[in-house]
């Protein structure tokens, strides 16, 4: 079965780079990276033939390689889309309107949660605090994140990946990072902290 | 040796301990789930919580921590009880409370500590998560929404068992145990998960819903089913066995017992000879006790001794070979053989036929070298002490002979006699390993003795025991693994061919040829039974098989589990094997048998009760006297030097699940088989 999946020559070389910097006979700490290399190699998802051939890479049982895949929510079981939107959901984009993201990207998709489209675009799945609060709310999208959401943006944002095209990832407010939006509020005058 | 106080008590305790332990030694009782002394320390139950001083004001997992001196323990405060109950309260949020219908209720860890922690309702008003069963093989039966998550299964598989296919899957509120994609649980260990399993989770699929706990008999035994001599105990219910358990015995078996030790008992109830019978017009026919002995008695009248042969079987307790060697010698009769298998076992020197090193012995073994063997499938308990060796000692291991997967990395040398001489020359790298280890053991099995040459074999196996100094002062590291549990009580009390008797195959042949017109069969049926020729076969045993087919006269006798029985284990160790249920129909016990017919015979066994046969065989050897002991053996001479052939060594048992009559005639042990040995393991939609 494990034939079936095998590192391409960039990632082997990847692969080989992980492995090397973890000392002799503990080679099995590289597995979540490796899992990582697999999951982009395999195209966003971890079939079994890949699970297993990470499995014989670092020479350890397939359950204890199952055990992490699954653990992580980062690993994919299942096949997803071209386009994998992970909604944060968690307190402050709620509160900032994730609710709303989530309608948006049912509208644009067709997908519910955990559902993938037909044409196999989009998968959406709803996530815990991706660590991007300064700026909710925010999806992540694949590796990028489009933060500072509204429903129209990320409307666009949507039917911009639809069409093929890549949105800039990031504010969609136009900030840069989270520094504050409008004008600075501290550090504006003389003797200010003292 | 640090001192702790454990609820004002203060003990000293041994360094590294945990506070856990340091509880148990003082006398004080720590509830848990997931620590197992056999295990590694999970930490995750949470059940064991005590207060600790100094540190935190918080509870504290007492299986993961260490103690350190002047730790002061408190397991009866507020706070503790109060943790517990938490934990508890936790545990069965989604635990179902459906003890009634569930399997382990009696003999559940869950059920007794919620009695002293839990609470007397629940005030979980959500719904309960539900889990998908999963399929773990022939045995293993789970309903995986009981389970608690504590792992010991897993441990159990990866560390004990050494096949690393159980494993938790998911986190949090999805987390599952399960094998890796639901194949069955391959191991000859695996039902241990079942005893290990502080829940319903786990529970044996032969036994479901056949009884409650509290109605079952409990006999303490000993298991016959290869030569560990595991210790048992035999749970019935009026006259049916209905499942076998582990007892602890850290020299033999420590609390684990095999698959086919637990569940060849199904067969207790099969296939058994509850009559005598006579072969009359060459059928079968029921006959009464008198009637099968005067049949025996009309052919050995004016049968001259040397035509008369008795072959003792695998599954023999000490006390019916020993009759049965006592009536042979009243008749004159040398030809008496219990190696069924053609072994070539000595007959004087006992170093020469035990497991010297001893089975706990083996553990602190750091170099070990496996001749013609096979120890996962011919004592699956031997060889987890030799994975212990390597997971603990890293020991290195290598093979002479099948190569095969144990579990443990094992360096095949070779498939035969010549590397076997190799490594006795010292032509070999392995010898230099042995002579360089501080405890080097060598391992023969059947599959390098139960050949032509078996007595060559042995012979270079003593040469190499020799010359790698594997027996030295304090340290005997020679062995030989058997896989029958009578073969050493037969070579201790001497059945074995007298002067100028036959053996196993000249047995064989000779009544072939027709030189030998009686041939009297103690349970065996692993020998060629179609080869007898014209002979007048006695087949005395308990289960309908190969034996019994052939026979003109049968005996009904006892299984294991239905007399009082000796038996002597591989490494010598004599134990008794006790008497759990009444035999079916008309069968005895076999000393019994024996002695009836001797008095038909004419030649009759001095001895009335088993007390008189246990004091004879006390008397012609004092090993007898040793009950649960191993005697060291002294490293006299045996094996004849000879030429050896080519042939590679190979293990005599083919298939686990089925050695012998009684596992032949089980049900599970078929479905294991068809399962894990014909390679029909994949399920199909039909198969229900």
């Amino acid at each position: 079965m494990s034939d079936a999946f095998a590192f391409n020559e960039t990632y082997r070389a990847r692969a080989e780079t992980i492995v090397a910097r973890y000392p002799e006979g503990r080679q099995q700490s590289a597995v979540i990276p490796l899992l990582d290399l697999a999951q982009r190699q395999a195209g966003g998802w971890l079939p079994t033939e890949a699970l297993e051939h990470v499995a014989s890479y670092l020479d350890m049982p397939k359950i204890r390689v199952l055990e992490v895949a699954s653990f992580y929510s980062m690993f994919n079981l299942e096949p997803v889309g071209k386009n994998f939107v992970q909604l944060c959901r968690t307190t402050p984009c709620w509160l900032r309107g994730s609710d709303d993201l989530r309608a948006v990207a049912k509208d644009v998709t067709g997908c519910g949660l955990g559902e993938t489209s037909d044409d196999g675009t989009f998968t959406v799945v709803e996530v815990e605090c991706l660590g991007a609060c300064c700026n909710a709310p925010m999806v992540q999208i694949n590796d990028e994140y489009y933060e500072d959401l509204t429903a129209d943006s990320f409307k666009a944002v949507l039917e911009a990946l639809k069409r093929g095209e890549t949105p800039k990832p990031g504010s969609q407010a136009g900030r840069a990072g989270s520094e504050p939006t409008g004008d600075r509020a501290t550090l504006t005058g003389a003797g200010e902290g003292e | 040796m640090p001192t702790v106080t454990v609820d004002g008590v203060e003990i000293e305790v041994p360094a590294g301990v945990t506070a856990l332990q340091a509880c148990e030694m003082a006398g004080v009782e720590i509830p848990r789930f997931c620590y197992h002394e056999r295990l590694s320390v999970a930490g995750n139950c949470r059940m064991c919580l005590v207060e600790v001083s100094p540190g935190p004001p918080k509870p504290a997992a007492s299986c993961a921590l260490p103690v350190a001196d002047g730790m002061e323990i408190k397991t009866d405060t507020e706070m503790v009880k109060k943790a517990r109950n938490g934990v508890m309260e936790f545990l069965l949020i989604n635990h179902p409370l459906d003890c009634p219908i569930c399997d382990q209720g009696g003999e559940c860890d869950l059920q007794d500590q919620a009695m002293a922690y839990g609470r007397d309702g629940s005030r979980f008003e959500e719904h309960k998560r539900a889990v998908k069963d999963k399929h773990m093989g022939p045995l293993v039966k789970t309903i995986m929404t009981r389970c608690i998550h504590c792992t010991r299964c897993v441990r159990f598989a990866t560390e004990i068992a050494g096949v690393p296919e159980l494993g938790l899957l998911g986190r949090g509120e999805h987390a599952e145990i399960t094998t890796y994609l639901e194949k069955s649980l391959d191991s000859e260990l695996s039902a241990n998960v079942i005893d290990l399993c502080p829940v319903g989770a786990l529970t044996s699929k032969p036994y479901a819903f056949v009884s409650r706990p509290w109605e079952l008999s409990k006999t303490e035994s000993i298991d016959v089913l290869d030569a560990v001599g595991a210790a048992i105990r035999v749970d019935a219910r009026q006259t049916e066995v209905l499942r076998v358990l582990p007892r602890l015995n850290e020299d033999v078996n420590e609390e684990w017992l095999g698959d086919k030790s637990r569940y060849a008992c199904d067969a207790l109830s099969r296939q058994r000879l509850d009559r005598p019978y006579v072969r009359r017009d060459g059928k079968l026919a029921e006959a009464s006790w008198d009637e099968a002995f005067a049949a025996i008695a009309e052919k050995m009248k004016g049968l001259d001794g040397s035509r008369i042969a008795a072959i003792a079987g695998d599954l023999c307790d000490a006390e019916s070979m020993f009759s049965l060697k006592g009536l042979m010698d009243s008749v004159g009769s040398p030809n008496l053989d219990c190696r069924q298998d053609g072994a070539k076992l000595p007959t004087g020197t006992r170093a020469g036929y035990l497991m010297n090193t001893t089975i706990a012995g083996l553990e602190t073994a750091d170099a070990v070298l496996l001749v013609g063997t096979n120890p996962r499938w011919e004592a699956p308990l031997v060889n987890t002490r030799l994975r212990k060796a390597w997971l603990q000692g890293g020991a290195a291991i290598a093979a002479v002979g099948p190569q095969i997967d144990l579990t443990y990395p094992c360096d095949n040398l070779g498939a035969g006699p010549d590397t076997l001489k190799a490594i006795a020359d010292g032509s070999h790298p392995f010898a230099e390993t042995l002579k360089g280890a501080e405890r080097p053991v060598v391992i023969v099995g059947m599959g390098a003795l139960a050949r032509e040459d078996g007595d060559a074999v042995l012979a270079s196996a003593r040469a190499l025991a020799d010359n790698c100094n594997v027996v030295r002062d304090g340290w005997n590291g020679f062995n030989v693994l058997h896989t029958a549990a009578a073969r050493v009580g037969g070579l201790d009390l001497g059945f074995v061919p007298g002067e100028g008797g036959c053996d196993v195959a000249g047995i064989v042949s000779g009544a072939a040829a027709g030189d030998i017109e009686l041939v009297y069969l103690l349970g065996a049926d692993e020998i060629d039974t179609s080869g007898l020729g014209d002979a007048f076969v006695v087949y005395q045993g308990h289960h309908g098989d190969a034996g019994a087919h052939r026979a003109d006269v049968i005996l009904p006798g006892a299984a294991y589990t239905e007399k009082n029985g000796t038996y002597v284990n591989t490494e010598g160790r004599v134990q008794l094997g006790r008497q759990a249920v009444q035999p079916p129909g008309d069968a005895r016990e076999d000393w019994s048998i024996i002695r009836a017919l001797s008095g038909v015979l004419g030649a009759k066994l001095d001895y009335v009760t088993l007390g008189d046969v246990r004091a004879a065989l006390s008397a012609a050897n004092p090993v007898f006297d040793q009950v649960d002991q191993v005697q060291p053996a002294s490293w006299d001479a045996f094996g004849a030097a000879g030429e050896m052939d080519a042939a590679p060594f190979e293990s005599p048992v083919a298939n686990y699940y089925m050695t012998d009559p009684i596992s032949r005639a089980s049900e599970t042990m078929a479905e294991c088989t068809r399962e894990f040995v014909s390679g029909n393991g994949e399920r199909t939609g039909t198969d229900g």
